[in-house]
């Protein structure tokens, strides 16, 4: 016991020599600090990206909401319906139902050009016919300001991300389609989702204006239970007349967002791994050269009797402390630059925009200062090795 | 050139140092070099865009489709020389992973609007004899082990959903690099062909391709097709090819904002490495730089020695990170499909280079004027 605590002392002195130092390596220890602290930050900031933009997908569908496509469609963009199919959707057991019947609405998803705010290039916005049923079937779907458009009326509601981002979404601007001019007369928010994205409007609407006849692209319905799904799904897959793919909202939106959070979660950790590899070569040489300075120091204390134990404790401790305020600062960096940054992209199923917010989740500042830590004890690993390594005699002469 | 030993003989004395410093710059420029590509992928058609070709989509939407006939008036227009239609086939070959473009065309009007797309001769004359031939670009031909002669079955959720099945007659390459080859082509009279028998969709066509007769007045052409298809059932959006391909890419992101934000991260960091190992390396060596200007060296020759040092190590980390970079990005698209077009292009290296000798000079800069500062006397004092 007492020897445990003789060798702690010895660790916390020489850690103590070395920290009272760093002011004489301002220069190289700022470097690491700092390079460190660029790793955590480009790495968090990449990675919020995915994150936010997953965040987005995830929020779009709880557990007892289903989505019918024709099967094979990978996206509502291929998928097709005409009036009898989505009745006999709607018909089917599983479905809730208030006053007015089931709660299913069949709707139409199309794309029309609208300028980007951020950079003045058409973009393609989703424009979504619903019908009575819309707001029941999807999660805490609300009008944050104006009015729900009027049923059989030329007019459109808009969500929170695509009034943000698309120019001329706000309450009083006016959707060109065709040759026609629709208002907008509300804002809708849906918990961050993807719904947020797009212009909403009545589907019976959306048909005339785009030919469409009486045809659908997909069934959205809320369903009695989390647990009525499989039999929803049993119902309609077993039906002779429809021919097609039920899922839950949420499994849809998943499947949507794979892509594209694949794409940035690659590219983001082959960055992050590079630079990291850089980093641990700017933490040796720190790291090293801390050591160099303190080549007397280390060996009168060996020969004083303090074990290389405790030596090279002391000098990973130091390593790993100057990693970890390096990762701290670019990871409340990150937090600070791109938390809740807000942005929209292509999502490449449905080939239409969806605007989200980066998000550095507390996992992600985590990822990051585990990073941080490896970097640390990589770069003061051999440093203090070598330090204890060193004969005390040569050392000593070196005075 | 005569101090070169002398520069080299510093840069050598802390081996380990030296090295590590070497290190961290090489893995700044692989990274330069990675970013590079990545935003080559992403943007690079911008580049590559054609300056006399003019893109004519629906106004409201690319998915809205357009009159076949439109062809013929568009060729009517003054200025236009050439105009060639594609339209979004969406198929899907075994797997929906499995993501490259089919478009049905005219072959001869198409090859001729796009010269970068080389096809050898009897391959076009295969391709003209066969109506349910398809041409494919290098890169998906040999992602898939096609060959010429093979049957290709592709599933249309979008027409017909069904499986079409087209005869391989030729394999294209691209007359540049980057030039995209992961597309496939086939026959528009077979498409249009099925089309009409199930009378669904026939006589529309996706988009248009127009030549210009002169590339200075293509904003006066790109209006007067508008104008020509202004107030009917399907009005037209006309614009530059470089600016539809930087529309797109705009539609993913602010790539180039990104890539320019993380570089500059990036370089931000090994500056203050680099630097931090130079002032150490003057620092240490006061003493002999003194005796250096004891014995003659002017302060310009000091300034110089300290200069091409730090320029020597960071052009030699640029170059050796810069050959990893081309070395590592030649292997191709790291995501397995979704960036057909990553590569590092030259002229990145070249900017790469730049940035490698601006590098040494900022880092070099102080350490050196302290050098060229020093007093004989002081200094001699320090040894």
């Amino acid at each position: 016991m007492n020897s445990l605590l003789n060798w702690l002392s010895q660790i916390g002195s020489i850690a103590k020599f070395g920290l009272m130092s760093i002011p004489q390596r301002r220069g190289s220890v700022t470097a690491t600090v700092i390079g460190i602290a660029g790793v955590v930050l480009v790495f968090v900031g990449v990675l919020s990206i995915a994150a936010g933009f997953r965040r987005a997908m995830a929020n779009s569908g709880s557990a007892d909401a289903a989505i019918v496509l024709r099967s094979g469609s990978d996206s509502e963009m291929v998928s097709g319906f005409g009036r009898n199919e989505t009745r006999l959707i709607a018909d089917a057991p599983g479905i809730a139902r208030n006053k007015d019947g089931p709660l299913a609405s069949a709707e139409l998803f199309v794309i029309i050009n609208l300028p980007k705010r951020s950079t003045g290039t058409d973009a393609n916005v989703p424009l979504r016919g619903v019908e009575g049923a819309a707001l029941q079937v999807r999660d805490n779907l609300k009008i944050t300001s104006g009015r729900m458009f009027e049923w059989g009326k030329n007019e459109v509601i808009v969500g929170a991300g695509a009034a943000r981002e698309f120019a001329g979404l706000e309450i009083g601007g006016m959707v060109k389609v065709g040759r026609e001019s629709w208002p907008v007369v509300g804002v809708f928010a849906a918990n961050g989702g993807v719904a947020e994205s797009e212009i909403w409007t009545d589907a019976k609407v959306l048909q005339a204006a785009y030919n469409r006849g009486d045809s659908f692209q997909s069934v959205y319905a809320r369903l009695n239970s989390a647990g009525a799904f499989q039999e929803f799904k049993d119902a309609l897959t077993s039906n002779p007349q429809l021919s097609v793919k039920v899922l839950r909202q949420s499994e849809h939106y998943a499947e949507q967002s794979t892509a594209m959070t694949t794409l940035i979660t690659t590219l983001g950790f082959l960055i992050a791994v590079l630079m990291a590899i850089g980093a641990v070569f700017g933490a040796l040489n720190t790291m090293y050269s801390a050591v160099a300075a303190r080549t007397r120091e280390i060996a009168t204390l060996r020969a004083l009797g303090f074990g290389s134990g405790a030596v090279v404790l002391a000098l990973m401790l130091e390593s790993l402390l100057l990693a970890l305020a390096g990762g701290a600062i670019g990871a409340a960096l990150a937090y600070v630059a791109f938390n809740n940054f807000h942005a929209a992209t292509m999502n490449w199923q449905s080939f239409s925009q969806v605007a989200f917010s980066f998000a550095v989740t507390p996992r992600l500042v985590m990822q990051g200062i585990i990073w941080a830590t490896l970097i640390g004890f990589i770069g003061g690993l051999l440093p203090a090795i070598r330090a204890a390594r060193l004969p005390i005699a040569t050392a000593l002469r070196e005075l | 050139m005569k101090f070169f030993h002398l520069v080299w003989g510093n840069l050598t004395r802390h081996k380990l140092r030296t090295s590590l410093t070497l290190l961290s710059i090489l893995v700044a420029f692989v990274l330069f070099g990675f970013l590079c590509a990545i935003k080559q992928a992403l943007v690079g058609g911008v580049a590559l865009a054609g300056a006399d070709r003019l893109i004519v989509r629906h106004k409201v939407s690319i998915i809205q489709m357009l009159p076949e006939t439109y062809q013929v008036r568009m060729e009517r227009i003054p200025g236009v020389a050439a105009a060639a239609h594609q339209t979004w086939f969406g198929g899907i070959y075994q797997d929906p992973k499995n993501f490259f473009m089919q478009n049905p065309v005219v072959p001869e009007q198409f090859m001729a609007m796009f010269p970068e797309f080389i096809l050898p001769p009897e391959q076009m004359k295969a391709w003209l004899a066969t109506r349910t031939g398809a041409i494919v670009g290098r890169n998906t031909a040999e992602r898939f082990h096609w060959k010429v002669g093979d049957k290709v079955p592709i599933m249309s959720p979008i027409w017909m959903r069904k499986t079409w099945e087209f005869d391989i007659v030729g394999i294209f390459d691209g007359a540049k690099k980057g030039t995209d080859t992961t597309s496939m082509f086939f026959r528009y009279d077979y498409f249009d062909e099925v089309r009409k028998a199930q009378n669904w969709g026939q006589g529309l066509v996706g988009w248009y391709t127009i030549r210009v007769k002169d590339p200075t007045q293509a904003a006066d052409v790109a209006r007067r097709v508008d104008e020509e298809f202004a107030n009917s059932q399907a009005e037209t959006k006309t614009e530059p090819e470089g600016a539809f391909a930087q529309g797109f890419a705009n539609q993913v992101g602010n790539i180039a904002f990104i890539v320019a934000g993380i570089l500059g991260a990036v370089f931000f960091t090994i500056l203050l490495v680099t630097g931090s190992t130079m002032s150490q390396a003057v620092r240490e060596r006061i003493g002999e730089l003194g005796v250096l200007k004891a014995i003659g060296f002017t302060n310009g020759q000091v300034l110089s020695l300290v200069l091409a040092e730090s320029c020597l190590l960071t052009v030699l980390g640029g170059v050796l990170g810069l050959a990893l970079a081309w070395v590592l990005t030649a292997r191709g698209d790291p995501t397995g499909g979704m960036l057909p077009m990553f590569f590092f292009p030259v002229h990145d290296v070249l900017i790469g280079l730049g940035i490698s000798v601006a590098l040494g000079l900022i880092t070099g800069l102080l350490p050196a004027q302290q050098a060229m500062r020093l007093r004989v006397a002081e200094a001699l004092r320090r040894m």
